[in-house]
């Protein structure tokens, strides 16, 4: 196995990287429960895991506020634990069961918690872009210095809306942190073979928005990073672009093949970047944990994740008359 | 107790696979994430890893075995300090979910349970109380009338679109708008309607109401993905919990002389999709009322506006607060013979063709549904019932139009009162040529309700 690069140890104190790897970690399993509850038939159609991502959305949630704002795609499960959903709630949705997020009408791809601003779980690539610009358009409004941050990847980034929406945001200097998890694949198209832009990010310079490129393997760098869009951002500068550049170490899907990729290349991201095993090193190193600790944690997050597994397995499926609720928010669909 | 590695379902319809390959043997330490086996699917071949970590125990399943399904179990995983011949588990809790009590059956109207006919009781009640003052107003003069009482109204309710501002509106209907509520309520966007109306749904999420103007709903068409997937879709995907209370409106239809891509009647695309409410009206106290009632609405409405109309005068109410519910048909002029069903512009045509039968002899009802969803079946049944005859009059295209729908609806629930076929009067069947000839052959005219009317009435 190759060596991890010895990191340097940051100045960051114990509880805050006890506090990232438990969330990081708490991801990464709910995740491998989703995959084998796929694998058993209970939970059906797409199923798209964020393993591998997990310090992107863990660092940027440790630079949030109460009452900020977020969006994202279909990969959407890290998102929603990260900002505090009950793991419960996101499992029954998954198995389109009356105890998930939206009570089973939803799966996967549309989830959403009003009560933690979690605005979905969008399964259009890119539509979720001018959606979280306009969340940030209703902030502003408003006056109420709340940031939205928008999630989308490097596939997303070659749709026609995102360019339309950096315009306005910039235009209308909107409190978006614009968020491009790039993990270097699109499906089965590498960003190689999609743009020759050298980096996404800067695609923002033609708007007059500023931005920068994050290692997404890191967790601390991330939330810095989040930190100075934040800053930025509620100063009423406008929008902010983060390039995270990460890995995900699972298929595009449940179905995908992975025909694009090498194994080697995989495990080679696996075996020298995890981003888990990176805070396990700063942990151990620093003093903060031993062996023990952290085997206590994994017991405590496994806990949680086969509590959530159950749960979605014994919560009914939704009662028949759910098809015809929620189709319109005063009254009862008519029919002929 | 070891536990059972079940054959992996890896496809969203996959049922059965082949174990095509093992990459572990018995005795092998496994991790998570590490690939066991590669299997055929329906699709492809895939590799399957481990979630568990422990020793294989036993494998079940001889590389090479096709057809095995979906959850038999294909090795069993030890744990730290089990042997191979450790209990095997119970076979695994069956995947589909528990069948406790029988649950309630839907209660759903399907097409079979629907009541032949007849009509619930129609709702007559006036639009306003007899005696109420008036003024002649043209249909742009009330739409800004609406939007400006609802934005005084509501501090959340802001108007976003091309030239809305400024410019005063590409049809005037903004007018005075900008100087009245300011720059942070009338916005001028950028030509980007799929951005635009994107951003104005999330503003919607987020607590406001946004009016979307399109300059055209020609040009919605770049947006339909954030109206169909965004804005009526998500309130049924949240499970109730967000939705977007907002209006898209425009000039909808054809104009005069622009051709193809500027005119083109958009009321049965809307009208298909469940989650939206469509409004088209035609006169100006109609324009008025449901705009509204549409602004205040918590739903996604589509107001369908047509530009020949807007510098048309009606009279107007002088009221208050004047609104119109959605879903209640109006009845511009009663009649024995033929129940002619119209909505928007179709409407004067429908009007003028009754005009002209009327001099030969024949009495039309003349019905404006006003909203295509909600629509007011109940207006048109009871009508039909009465007449024993319809024509359905609109702009649009034929092939899956209103028209279409509400023959649909009368053979099913009034079939035995139908003295004749339903017959849909239609925009024809082709893009909108330029030529001006041309034009006015695609063009429904009211001479073309009269035939249909006289054919439906064997005169
Ligand atoms: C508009 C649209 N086109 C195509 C698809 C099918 N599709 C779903 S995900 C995907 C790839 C997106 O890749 P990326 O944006 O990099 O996100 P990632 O899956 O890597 O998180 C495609 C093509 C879709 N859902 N929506
Ligand atoms: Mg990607």
């Amino acid at each position: 196995m190759a060596a991890r690069k010895v990191p340097d140890l940051p100045n960051v104190s114990k509880d805050d990287l006890l506090k990232y790897y438990r969330e990081m970690l708490l991801i990464r399993r709910f995740e491998e429960k989703a995959g084998q509850l796929y694998g058993m038939g209970l939970i059906g159609g797409f199923c798209h895991l964020y393993i591998g991502q997990e310090a992107v959305v863990v660092g940027l949630e440790a630079a949030a506020e109460e009452g900020d704002k977020r969006i994202t795609s279909y990969r959407d499960h890290g998102h929603m634990l990260a900002c505090g959903m009950d793991p419960k709630g996101v499992m029954a949705e998954l198995t389109g069961r009356e105890g998930g997020y939206s009570r089973g009408k939803g799966g996967s791809m549309h989830m959403f918690s009003k009560e933690k601003h979690f605005y979905g779980g969008h399964g259009i690539v890119g539509a979720q872009v001018p959606l979280g610009a306009g969340l940030a358009f209703a902030d502003k409004y408003k006056g109420n210095g709340r940031v939205t941050f928008t999630y989308f990847g490097d596939g997303a980034a070659n749709q026609g809306q995102v360019y339309e929406t950096y315009n306005m945001a910039e235009l209308w200097d909107l409190p978006v942190v614009f968020v491009i998890e790039n993990n270097q694949y699109a499906m089965g198209t590498s960003v190689k073979r999609s743009t020759k832009s050298p980096s996404l990010w800067q695609r923002g310079a033609a708007y007059g928005i500023e931005g920068e490129a994050v290692d997404g393997m890191d967790v601390l760098a991330v939330k810095e990073a989040g930190e100075r869009a934040v800053a930025y951002c509620r100063a009423g500068k406008g929008p902010y672009i983060l390039e995270v550049m990460t890995y995900r170490y699972r298929g595009h899907s449940m179905s995908d093949p992975a025909k694009y990729r090498s194994r080697e290349e995989v495990q080679k991201m696996r075996e020298e970047r995890d981003a888990i095993e990176h805070v396990r090193d700063l942990l151990m190193q620093g003093g903060h944990a031993t062996d023990e600790d952290l085997k206590a944690i994994d017991k405590e997050i496994k806990a949680i994740v086969n509590e959530a597994a159950e749960f979605a397995k014994d919560s009914p499926e939704p009662d028949p008359a759910e098809l015809w609720t929620d189709i319109y928010a005063d009254a009862a669909p008519q029919t002929a | 107790m070891a536990t059972e590695i079940l054959m992996p379902a890896l496809s969203p319809t996959m049922e059965e696979g082949t174990l095509a390959k093992w990459l572990v043997k018995e005795g092998d330490t496994v991790t998570s994430g590490m690939i066991l086996a590669e299997i055929e699917t329906d699709k492809a071949t895939m590799e399957f890893e481990a979630v568990d970590e422990g020793t294989i125990g036993k494998l079940l399943v001889a590389e090479g075995t096709s057809g095995v399904k979906v959850n038999t179990a294909i090795a069993l995983l030890l744990a730290e300090g089990e042997d191979a011949s450790a209990e095997a588990p119970k076979a695994a809790e069956a995947a589909a979910p528990k069948a406790d009590a029988p649950k309630p059956e839907a209660k759903v109207t399907s097409a079979v349970e629907t009541p032949p006919h007849p009509a619930r009781a129609a709702d007559t009640t006036p639009d306003w109380p007899e005696g109420t003052k008036m003024k002649t107003m043209t249909v742009r003069e009330a739409l800004r009338e609406a939007m400006a009482e609802e934005m005084e109204r509501d501090e959340t309710v802001f108007l976003m679109g091309e030239e809305v501002g400024e410019y005063q509106g590409a049809y005037k209907i903004s007018q005075g708008l900008l100087d009245q509520f300011g720059a942070k309520r009338v916005i001028d966007t950028p030509i980007t309607e799929h951005g635009f109306a994107g951003i104005a749904v999330g503003a919607a999420f987020g607590g406001l109401r946004p009016i979307v103007e399109f300059m055209t709903f020609n040009f919605a068409m770049q947006a339909i993905d954030h109206i169909i997937n965004s804005a009526a879709k998500t309130l049924y995907m949240s499970g109730g919990q967000m939705g977007a209370p907002m209006v898209f409106r425009g000039p909808n239809g054809a104009a005069a002389r622009v051709g193809a891509q500027h005119s083109q009647d958009y009321a049965a695309w809307y009208a298909m999709v469940p989650g939206l409410k469509v409004v088209m009206p035609y006169s100006a106290a109609d324009a008025k009322g449901l705009m509204k009632t549409a602004i205040r609405d918590p739903n996604p409405v589509i107001f369908l506006e047509n530009e020949i109309l807007y510098g048309r005068s009606f009279d107007v109410p002088v009221l208050e607060d004047f609104t119109i519910p959605f879903g209640k048909a109006k009845i511009w002029r009663e009649g024995t013979d033929v129940t002619i069903v119209s909505f928007g512009i179709g409407v004067a045509h429908s009007l003028e063709a009754a005009d002209k039968l009327a001099k030969e002899g024949i009495s039309a009802e003349v019905i404006d549904l006003r909203t295509l969803r909600p629509l007011d079946y109940d207006t048109v049944l009871t009508s039909v019932m009465k007449t024993n005859r319809c024509v359905t009059v609109e702009e649009g295209w034929p092939v899956g139009s209103i028209g279409n729908h509400l023959s649909a609806t009368i053979m099913e629930r009034a079939f035995d009162y139908l003295d004749a076929p339903v017959i849909n009067c239609t925009g024809k069947d082709v893009p909108m040529p330029y030529a001006a000839n041309l034009e006015k052959l695609a063009i429904l005219t009211s001479d073309e309700v009269v035939a249909a009317v006289k054919k439906v009435t064997y005169r």
